[in-house]
């Protein structure tokens, strides 16, 4: 057990949203100004910003497994307990959903009963930021199904014309996937009891639970279904374009950019970590969904004339390069996997709202309504550039460092899905360049020459997400070095049970030849860096 | 000095961001003058480490700066590291140089344009994008200046983005340049995999265990990059509508510099191309074929920029040609030569263009020599330079090209040799249809003031200014006199061969007798004087000859075409279906038929159901707030 940090702050990063969700709600609406609600929303979202900011600062570097844990008896009888904690896999997702839910509050404000979309918000960051640091399954499965009501009662009371439809689409698709995990976390804890005599739903106990390969590969799926819903993965994912397009802006932005994350990090999290065995063997169908998810998504993006629904299905092409750098289980494609995670995040609810705030102005996002924008709205027209840029995984912002990572952590252990997933990269470039060029380009006629340029305030929400989009692309070493300790601890545990090593280059040994079984050992000294050669057996290209 | 190295990209990124800032407030010429003032302080640091790297006395004179580690991730280790050694030097120097040339001429040319400031943006960001490139100590930092000038490539060629032309030219190049880019990522991914790093020396220390066929596929994979940046066949298409562009982007971006980058690659990896035979053959036999392809369209164009452009791919292709054969530093020395002459070629066309109120089309000009002498004199040096006579720069680079080529591959040495025929012949096209003959323009019946200078009182083509008038002179200069980089008579002590460490054993060596080269050069004269003879003869007094510029040679070989019905069409049928019929029809079909399946079925259970999912929703919130309660009890008690 590790040892306990004297504050908990992990427990009060869940409550305090929570507290504030329920201190908003009870504040009545009709004897105060109408800025309150707004005000005490921002205020406690911006109190939690500081609190993980403050986690990220006491995370210790080198540290691979969970920190700051709080781990509390709730239900002994029924061996539930308050068991949470971060590891280098947590702690940037927790930071990116800290940072973005008081900007999509201020970004992308509700005109209606502002008191209740308030209190929705900050009960869904409650449940999103639980989510992540649960380390108990029941936990974290409170906590996952928790996040479904927030975001239908957001899309369905503040969303587009079809938001009756998406919201129940979006409920019962994902409470189906749901009801797969909750029968999994259970078998789960009932055949560890069965071994150890200890009913518990603590992550680290249930990871050492001994499974034949059938009951391992149906729990896989039993889990992988409910993510591959939320995440969403390739073919799970139709609830997503109608839920991301009917939803309000601040509804898409934490949608796409945090919620969806629960999906990829309960796989990275629990399939990984409870599941190696099945995991290894199941490996290449997953890849091929990542795949087929980045050459799809990008297809059928060609096609949208819709800006929301063709940035939806960007992002299952972006979740699909997550998907992959995951299943490579290589150190560099679960690392770019896991700050993939946090790019995309970023660059999508950018992209949101800044597709939001053209909405604001000309109510359409329709691309054949709009053109030649960038005349009146140069500053709207360089931010959306530099984000979509991001987005095609231009060097130097945030998305290549990811996309490079992932693509060449899969490509030394499964060159053939690699080499498909980069053709996603030409895609990706030929539907933003062609929408930009519809939106952005051009001569702008009537209400589009008019446009509003971004105000001061909306300089102020997107100058973050920008600052990071560029900090992440240039210095990502930081971000980095506290996740591949966690990331290199998760390959280990995988690598254990399966007995099949991943190529030294991927750990830093050198001279592994493709295609030729070369010495490990290099002819010369390396001019530049020695680093230490460690030789293992190797997984060969497949 | 040495460690001065940062600052040679460092002053025009800052630049850039003094623009971005301040740029409006600047304002025409200011921003212009401020953003030459950053690009010719980079020259100038460019020189005080040039000499400090002449004082370093080593087998290789190099020296690496790291600022950061990009990358730590297990295996994969890769800096933010910049190199300093001949090669790279040579390129900074001759990069900040002309960049500090034509930014100067664009302080003049782009007057009066409302979006003077974000031109001179772009243009210092791609110059320091463009340094990062050459700098670089490894693959991935050459990447991001790969594909920075990419980007800046992107936003320069539709600038003028109300054009529809414009706008879709743009998105061309990018998207052709991502085509390259794939196969540069792969190049990456398969070092990484074969040598464990993407550091040039740690590669090329270590190529002994790599296996032949690796090492031919990184090199080609490479070279795929190349053929997308460099507009090789077959992704050439896209530098011809890049002259959407104002004109000095398409000479600093699209002649001098960024279309060179592929070139420089090549030079770069060059132990890669020494190794593999195979992959040297493939770059020799396409940079050939360009050269030729690319030649014979620009025979048959009559807008003046696209003659430029197809006879930039053509001598692009030269330089591959050289690469391939192993003679890097003739490919080095084109690039230089070729830097000055088709800069200066593009500027005087500019200031012909500008002069003429934003006429392109060569077939409405004519005469120009007597209204425009300074644009004439310079224009004919380069015209002549790039033609091949001799003794102007392009003569001996060209030579020393075709020379190598002649003893390891004579086919290609013949395409080569009929291709300078080409180039020669339509220079000389060229500049009779622009300069000589009768004043065409003054029977010209467009409406006036469509150029952005307004006003037909000056429908009389004029000079230029200073400002674009002293960067054409000083082009010039370097354009006659630029083969004395490397006359062959110099032996070992050619300026060029500073560069020799850097290939080493890898320079290819012809061992060609004098008389041999001297039969070389006069038939290269011979062919060169025989072009512009022809070339003049038949396009002083005629301008149409319907036979020399039929259908298959203006439209490129119909290449636009092709690549529209086998791969675009198709591909937009493909999307459309997809869309439609998979998304719509089957998988999300699939989710709904369940969804209503389901619906149906439940119709008996459903009388005790309120069939509002809200009130499920408020159900999961109650029943999670009764466990939660539940557990803080136990808490309580425990």
């Amino acid at each position: 057990m590790p040892a306990s940090q004297p504050f908990p702050f992990l427990t009060v990063l869940v409550l305090l949203p929570a507290a504030g969700a329920a201190a908003v709600a009870l504040v009545p609406s009709s004897r105060t100004a109408r800025w309150v609600h707004e005000a005490l929303g921002l205020a406690v979202a911006t109190a939690t910003l500081v609190l993980a900011v403050v986690v990220a600062v006491r995370f210790q570097v080198a540290d691979a497994g969970y920190q700051m844990t709080s781990d509390h008896t709730w239900a002994s009888s029924l061996g539930i307990r308050w068991f949470v904690g971060i590891d280098g896999i947590s702690l940037f997702l927790v930071v990116m959903a800290a940072v973005l839910f008081p900007l999509a509050m201020l970004g992308a404000r509700a005109r209606t009963d502002k008191r209740s979309f308030v209190a929705w918000i900050l009960l869904l960051e409650a449940a999103c930021l639980g989510s992540f640091v649960s380390l108990d399954l029941i936990l974290f499965f409170l906590f996952f199904e928790l996040t479904l009501v927030p975001t239908y009662f957001i899309i369905s009371g503040w969303g587009f014309a079809r938001r009756g439809y998406a919201a129940i689409k979006f409920f019962v698709y994902t409470f189906a996937g749901s009801a797969f995990l909750l029968v999994g976390i259970l078998a789960v804890a009932f055949i560890h009891q069965s071994q150890t005599h200890v009913l518990t739903f603590e992550l680290p106990a249930l990871a050492r639970t001994h499974l034949s390969g059938t009951e391992g590969v149906l729990l896989f799926l039993a889990f992988t279904a409910a993510f591959a819903v939320k995440a969403p993965v390739f073919p799970f994912h139709t609830w997503s374009p109608d839920a991301y397009a009917e939803a309000p802006t601040a509804g898409a932005v934490l949608l796409a950019a945090v919620m969806a994350k629960l999906g990829t990090y309960g796989i990275i999290r629990f399939d990984l970590n409870l599941f190696p065995e099945a995991t290894h063997t199941l490996a290449p169908l997953l890849l091929t969904l990542g795949v087929v998810g980045i050459l799809y998504g990008a297809v059928v993006a060609c096609v949208q004339r819709d800006l929301k629904r063709l940035v939806a299905y960007s992002s299952l092409a972006h979740i699909g390069f997550i998907v992959l750098g995951t299943f490579a289980l290589t150190t560099q494609g679960l690392s770019g996997g896991v700050l993939q995670m946090v790019n995309h995040g970023l660059v999508i609810a950018a992209l949101f709202l800044l597709i939001g705030w053209i909405y604001e102005r000309r109510r359409t996002w329709q691309v054949g309504d709009l053109t030649g924008l960038q005349k009146s709205a140069p500053v709207l027209a360089g931010v959306f550039t530099l984000v979509m840029l991001a987005s095609i995984g231009l060097p130097g912002l945030n998305g290549f460092v990811g996309e490079f990572l992932i693509l060449s952590g899969t490509f030394i252990v499964h060159r053939w899905w690699a080499v498909a997933a980069t053709i996603g990269v030409v895609l990706a470039a030929l539907y933003l360049l062609w929408a930009y060029q519809q939106v952005f380009h051009g001569v702008a006629t009537g209400a589009n020459a008019k446009i509003r340029d971004l105000g001061w305030g909306e300089r102020l929400v997107i100058a973050p997400l920008v600052i990071l989009i560029v900090f992440l692309g240039v210095y990502p070493a930081p971000v980095l070095d506290r996740i591949t300790p966690s990331v290199n601890r998760l390959v280990a545990h995988v690598e254990q049970v399966t007995h099949d090593r991943q190529p030294s280059v991927a750990t830093g040994g050198t001279g592994n030849t493709a295609g030729s079984a070369a010495a490990a050992v290099p002819a010369g000294d390396p001019p530049v860096q020695v680093r230490p050669v460690s030789v293992h057996p190797t997984r060969g290209a497949r | 000095m040495l460690h001065l190295t940062y600052l040679i990209f460092l002053l025009p990124l800052a630049g850039f961001a003094v623009q971005v800032v301040l740029g409006r407030r600047m304002g025409d010429p200011l921003a212009g003058a401020v953003a030459t003032t950053f690009v010719g302080a980079s020259f100038v640091v460019g020189v005080l480490v040039f000499f400090a790297l002449l004082g370093v006395h080593a087998p290789v004179r190099s020296f690496t700066q790291s600022l950061w580690t990009w990358l730590p991730v297990g295996g994969l280790h890769v800096d933010l590291g910049f190199t300093v050694d001949p090669l790279s030097m040579t390129m900074v120097l001759f990069v900040t140089g002309i960049s500090t040339l034509i930014h100067l001429y664009s302080i003049s040319y782009m007057k009066g344009d409302p979006d003077y400031p974000k031109f001179f943006l772009y243009m210092n960001l791609f110059v320091a994008s463009m340094l990062i490139l050459v700098l670089g100590d490894n693959l991935l930092v050459t990447f991001i200046g790969w594909e920075g000038v990419g980007a800046c490539s992107y936003w320069l060629i539709s600038f003028w983005f109300h054009r529809d032309s414009a706008a879709s030219a743009g998105k061309k190049a990018f998207v052709y340049n991502r085509i390259g880019d794939v196969g540069f990522l792969l190049a990456m991914f398969l070092t990484f995999q074969s040598v464990g790093s993407l550091n040039y020396s740690v590669i090329f220390a270590r190529l002994g265990q790599v296996s032949p066929g690796t090492i031919t596929a990184i090199a080609l994979l490479l070279f795929v990059g190349a053929v997308g940046k460099s507009a090789q066949i077959p992704l050439f298409p896209w530098l011809a509508d890049a002259m959407e562009g104002p004109t000095p982007v398409s000479a600093l971006i699209h002649a001098a510099t960024m279309v060179t980058a592929g070139v420089y690659l090549m030079c770069r990896v060059n132990p890669l191309l020494h190794a593999s035979g195979a992959a040297s053959l493939t770059i020799a036999a396409v940079g050939a074929a360009t050269a030729f392809v690319a030649a014979s369209i620009a025979c048959a164009q009559s807008d003046i920029k696209k003659v430029l452009a197809y006879s930039t791919v053509s001598q692009l292709g030269y330089m591959f040609l050289a690469v391939g054969t192993g003679a890097y530093e003739a490919a080095l020395f084109l690039m230089l030569a070729h830097a000055f002459f088709k800069g200066l070629l593009f500027l005087g066309a500019g200031s012909v263009i500008h002069g003429l109120h934003d006429e392109q089309d060569l077939k409405r000009m004519g005469n120009l020599r007597r209204y425009m002498k300074v644009t004439f004199f310079t224009f004919a040096v380069a015209w002549l330079a790039i033609a091949g006579v001799p003794p102007l720069a392009g003569f001996w680079a060209k030579g020393d090209v075709l020379d190598a080529a002649w003893s390891r591959y004579p086919a290609l040495w013949v395409v080569g040799l009929v291709a300078a025929l080409f180039t020669a012949y339509y220079m000389s096209r060229l500049t009779a249809l622009a300069f000589f003959g009768d004043d065409r323009w003054r029977t010209d019946s467009r409406p006036a003031g469509a150029g952005h200078h307004g006003g037909d009182g000056g429908r009389q083509p004029h000079e230029s200014p200073w400002p674009m008038t002293v960067p054409l002179v000083i082009l010039a200069v370097f354009a006659f006199a630029g083969g004395a980089l490397s006359f062959p008579w110099y032996g070992k002590g050619t300026l060029l061969t500073w560069v020799d460490p850097v290939f080493g054993a890898n320079l290819y060596d012809a061992h060609q007798s004098v008389g041999l080269q001297w039969g070389l050069a006069v038939t290269d004269s011979v062919v060169a004087i025989a072009g512009v003879v022809v070339g003049l003869a038949l396009w002083t007094r005629v301008t149409n000859r319907p036979a020399l510029e039929n259908s298959f040679l203006r439209r490129s070989w119909y290449i636009n075409e092709l690549y529209d019905s086998v791969i675009g069409r198709p591909g937009a049928r493909v999307a459309a279906f997809t869309a439609s019929t998979i998304e719509g029809g089957i998988i999300d079909g699939a989710v709904n038929g369940i969804a209503s399946a389901v619906r149906r079925s439940g119709g008996l259970v459903r009388r005790t159901q309120t069939g509002y999912v809200r009130n499920y929703a408020l159900g999961i919130v109650l029943g999670v707030v009764v466990i939660f309660g539940f557990m803080l009890t136990r808490v309580w008690w425990s």
